[in-house]
């Protein structure tokens, strides 16, 4: 009896010995899937995911909270990659969350009053200016991630949607439509 | 030589655990719906029952005797469990996006009745420490090979035209049923 007290207490033993080494050796500094996700994001830091940055939304993916598919500057490339990336199905855009199209702020320089509101919100610095001075955005900076519009107290910022021409046009990236079988002609064909 | 090569083939195909003993199955059935996942379930296994078979061949030589043998089966529990902390934390340190995948499974392999059934047989046959480990790593092998082709006949049947009421885990009972007919074929390969 008292033997197989002893042998139980000493195999007990050497295994928390072994796991807290280990647990001290493979410890795991911060979350290394998140890094993953964050590394696929746009990093904008737009907020349009309803998170306050690429970051926290990664963060939100991982922990199961938010969906994959809230992104609108990564796009569906974006969501393919996130979905590739932790063995999920590929998940087109909620409706109200589909990326708008290409744009860029404008500020109108005739009504702008130089409150440096709009520098502070926005992520990517594209807007120059100072107190008391007329700002203006760097178009080839800017995200169009739409959060200096909010702040500014005269509404002088406005989305300019970037329409296509000859100069910044490009050639489509290729695409295979798919076709749907119907289902009569799959289950005839010998498998 | 030889004779470790026969253990491993009579463990893989002859008296695969999965197929043949019916041992393992939670993880059979649950971790096979994609391809990715069921690799890595049956790496996992393979790194924990090699581990284990060695671990509990020593306790129960060395340790427990003949006089002690009662507490085989407890004592190869608390081995078990140890071992599945530490190749969880290992995974975790490694490969956080297999650990994702795996989820609950992971620390399930606990629970995993290949797991202990493979080292109370490894007692019940005599074998010696190469033997015994040699059995483990041909148990884990045979589970991996038959978690690989199963998931791939399950991703495969996802795209196939299944009468409805057989949809999703009743297929897979009958898939599963077909592959143990099939694994029958092997019996008497090895006199």
């Amino acid at each position: 009896m008292l033997e197989a007290l002893l042998v139980m207490s000493l195999i007990a033993l050497a295994l928390g010995a072994v796991l807290g080494y280990s647990a001290i050796k493979f410890r795991v500094e911060g979350n290394p899937l998140a890094d993953k996700v964050d590394a696929l994001l746009p990093q904008t830091q737009c907020g349009q995911c309803g998170y306050p940055g690429c970051r926290p939304y990664a963060d939100a993916i991982v922990s199961g909270e938010a969906d994959i598919n809230l992104c609108p500057p990564g796009g569906e490339e974006g969501i393919q990659k996130l979905a590739d990336l932790l063995g999920v199905e590929f998940k087109p855009f909620g409706a109200g969350a589909e990326p708008k199209p290409k744009a860029v702020a404008f500020i109108d320089e005739n009504t702008c009053i130089g409150c440096t509101l709009c520098l502070q919100a926005c992520p990517v610095d594209a807007i120059m200016g100072a107190a008391k001075q007329m700002h203006t955005i760097i178009a080839s900076e800017c995200t169009g991630c739409e959060l200096c519009v909010a702040p500014c107290p005269v509404d002088c910022i406005s989305m300019v949607t970037i329409s296509e021409n000859v100069e910044n046009w490009k050639w489509k990236y290729p695409v295979y439509a798919l076709k749907s079988v119907p289902p009569e002609t799959t289950s005839r064909t010998p498998v | 030589m030889t004779e470790y090569l026969l253990i491993l083939v009579a463990t893989v195909f002859v008296n695969n655990i999965v197929m043949v003993k019916i041992l393992g199955l939670c993880p059979f059935m649950g971790v096979s719906k994609k391809l990715e996942a069921s690799i890595g379930m049956g790496m996992a296994t393979t790194f924990v029952l090699t581990l284990a078979s060695g671990a509990s061949y020593l306790i129960n030589e060395y340790l427990l005797g003949p006089e002690l043998s009662y507490l085989t089966t407890l004592s190869f529990i608390v081995v078990i469990a140890g071992i599945v902390q530490f190749t969880e934390m290992v995974i975790q340190k490694t490969s956080p996006v297999l650990h994702q995948v795996l989820g609950i499974y992971l620390p399930l392999i606990t629970t995993n009745c290949a797991v202990l059934g493979i080292p109370l047989l490894n007692v019940q046959a005599n074998h010696n420490f190469m033997e015994s480990i040699f059995f483990g790593m041909g148990g884990a092998l045979g589970f991996t090979l038959v978690m690989v082709l199963f998931a791939g006949m399950r991703e495969r049947m996802e795209g196939a035209d299944v009468p409805g009421i057989f949809k999703g885990s009743a297929i897979a009972m009958i898939t599963a049923g077909l592959m143990s007919l099939a694994f029958m074929g092997f019996s008497g390969l090895i006199k």
